[in-house]
């Protein structure tokens, strides 16, 4: 194996590395906030990026649909919830936000499909549609059964993920789509040729993780929700409501893995059901890190990635099970190292 | 005295077990009222269900409002605030991100001057405000957990033994903060092993049996009750 090929190796597991960093930390904060193991978080990167490819297409993406059917839903059990308790404003408010909102969006969409957006645009409008779909999940699903055990909302978070994988079938179709990339540039450095959109996949995420990082080290929101993480009585004991934080987590969630599927669209062609095995590896590495570890997480991607790479090269069609026996010396190291913590 | 919050018909379970059971409790606008009990008697149950940590059956009103259906950070806004048993801190956050947090939902445009105020009580968190709330000692760890509730200004402070635990020294301190606390005129409810010290400085005091009150009264009175001294107060040391 020469330089060039090690290079272009490296490059390779960067860019898959940094989208499965991305996941690792969505899975993270995730589970710590709500204690879902949340399966279809990989399915939200398929929706982003089949949305945006759409769009970029000219086509109406079909999650359209479950955007708006989901708020109507979320509208309507909120009514029900509150029923004894409801103002007039709180009704404006869910009359806005759950039933106007994605209804507009919708609209905006189907007018706007048919013309060449520009790319910026698209994206943008990919993101406020498969964005919000986190939320109204918690919403519907995991917010009722909040004192469920760890376990039955893992069932709860597969049912979302069988049901995501059978509407983007019906949403986007068998086929899969590659979008055009937003800088079709490449530049060689040294003796190799680095594509334009890969040094977008990492510089985006390097930002996000910076901004993550600033999130929660720097501002009273980002503090309130690892608050909710490290100790969910105290967190409700100084008013954090853990609906609010099981929103927000969902919420970035979502945009982790709609902005990780748009980035990578143009890289890979996706498929409806793409998202679980790109989910899978971000969810492994949130394993390695014990879902604790912000730092171990990314540091996990990263090595799968490159481990993925590496393997793709010498034995392509053993990649998967290469990586995923790769993870097995860590499950036990980890489980042998790693002591049972007391709740405190 | 204006009443400040009252509790009837309070009954809490957990799963089939009833823990509470038809309590009535009823708190002044000022002054120290103790809770006392033996282990598991459903102290800590009572506070839990008062915060609205634990859903609970019957009525519950707050400066005359009724706060039976409202969550607990409704009430933290309305001015409750507890410090658990457990103390509750964020352990891997440090100090004074626990302070800060403190008045997340109420007070927050003081946050600064609660803050001052925080470290003015405690001058040991002051001193050790950028370490993690894990590396504190008990006694600091109780400290910070007291602190945290004050940064909301709460009218009502309700105080799971804060004693539990520590040197019969910072005991001492924690006394003396809780009395200075009832001279600010905060409401305190407050419960504690040491039945004696607790009714020392209490105006009022209600006796917790398997889930029921028992008995309740001023404190001058429960202290002299000779059945209390036999099952609580012990000898006088
Ligand atoms: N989380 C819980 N699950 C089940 N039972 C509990 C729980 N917490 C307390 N109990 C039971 O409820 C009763 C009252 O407990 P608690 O309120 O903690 O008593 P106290 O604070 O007076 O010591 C006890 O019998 C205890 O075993
Ligand atoms: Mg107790």
């Amino acid at each position: 194996m020469d330089s060039t090929i090690t290079l272009f190796l490296v490059q390779d597991g960067l860019i898959n590395g940094s989208i499965y960093a991305l996941l690792a930390v969505a899975f993270v904060l995730l589970f710590a906030v709500t204690r879902i193991i949340f399966v279809a978080q990989g399915d939200f990167v398929a929706y982003g990026g089949l949305t945006f490819a759409a769009l970029q297409q000219g086509s109406v993406p079909g999650s359209i649909w479950l955007l708006a059917g989901l708020g109507v839903i979320a509208g309507i059990l909120e009514f029900l919830r509150e029923r004894h308790t409801l103002t007039r404003p709180r009704i404006l408010g869910i009359l806005a936000g759950d039933f106007i909102a994605p209804l507009a969006l919708v609209g905006v969409v189907i007018l706007v499909a048919p013309y060449d957006m520009p790319y910026l645009f698209d994206m943008a409008l990919a993101l406020a549609l498969v964005v919000p779909m986190g939320p109204y999940i918690y919403r519907i699903c995991f917010r009722p059964m909040a004192n469920a055990s760890v376990l039955v909302l893992l069932i709860g978070s597969v049912g979302v993920h069988w049901l995501m994988i059978g509407l983007g079938l019906l949403f986007f179709g068998a086929e899969g789509y590659r979008a055009a990339p937003m800088f079709g540039a490449n530049f060689v450095v040294g003796p190799v040729l680095v594509s334009a959109q890969s040094l977008l996949v990492m510089g985006a995420t390097l930002a996000l993780l910076v901004g993550f990082y600033l999130f929660f080290g720097r501002t009273l929101a980002g503090k309130a929700l690892m608050a909710a993480a490290v100790n969910a009585r105290g967190a409700s004991l100084v008013g954090i409501s853990p609906s609010f934080s099981g929103r927000t987590a969902f919420l970035m969630a979502a945009f982790v893995g709609a902005i990780s599927g748009i980035l990578i669209s143009p890289l890979t062609t996706l498929y409806y059901d793409s998202g679980f095995l790109i989910g899978l590896k971000g969810f492994v590495a949130a394993i390695v890190a014990g879902f604790a570890s912000f730092p171990l997480a990314v540091a996990g991607a990263i090595a799968i990635g490159i481990a993925e790479a590496v393997s793709a090269f010498f034995a392509s069609a053993f990649k998967e099970v290469i990586v995923f026996s790769l993870i097995l010396p860590v499950l036990i190291w980890r489980s042998i190292r790693a002591p049972h913590h007391e709740e405190d | 005295m204006s009443v400040l919050l009252t509790a009837t018909d309070l009954s809490v379970s957990y799963g089939k077990v009833v823990a509470v059971h038809n309590i009535a409790i009823e708190l002044p606008g000022s002054g120290i009222v103790t809770l006392i009990g033996a282990n598991g008697a459903g102290k800590s149950t009572t506070l839990l269900s008062l915060m609205g940590v634990l859903p609970a059956k019957g009525k519950v009103m707050f400066d005359g409002i009724d706060i039976t259906r409202s969550p607990v950070e409704e009430r933290v806004e309305m001015g409750i605030s507890l410090v658990s048993e457990k103390r509750d801190l964020f352990s891997s956050m440090s100090v004074e991100d626990n302070l800060r947090l403190g008045c997340y939902r109420r007070n927050r445009s003081h946050g600064g001057e609660a803050l001052e105020e925080v470290f003015g009580r405690f001058p040991r968190l002051k001193e050790r405000r950028h370490q993690l709330a894990a590396t504190l000692s008990g006694g600091e760890r109780q400290m910070l957990a007291m602190g945290r509730a004050l940064m909301a200004r709460p009218r009502l402070l309700m105080l799971d033994e804060p004693s539990l635990g520590l040197a019969p020294l910072i005991v001492r301190d924690i006394f003396r903060i809780v009395t200075d606390l009832k001279d600010s005129g905060i409401a305190i409810l407050l419960i504690e092993q040491n039945a004696r010290a607790a009714l020392e400085v209490a105006s009022a005091g209600y006796v917790m049996e398997l889930g029921e009150i028992t008995t309740h009264g001023p404190a001058g009175e429960l202290i002299n009750d000779r059945r209390l001294i036999e099952s609580y107060l012990g000898i006088r040391q």
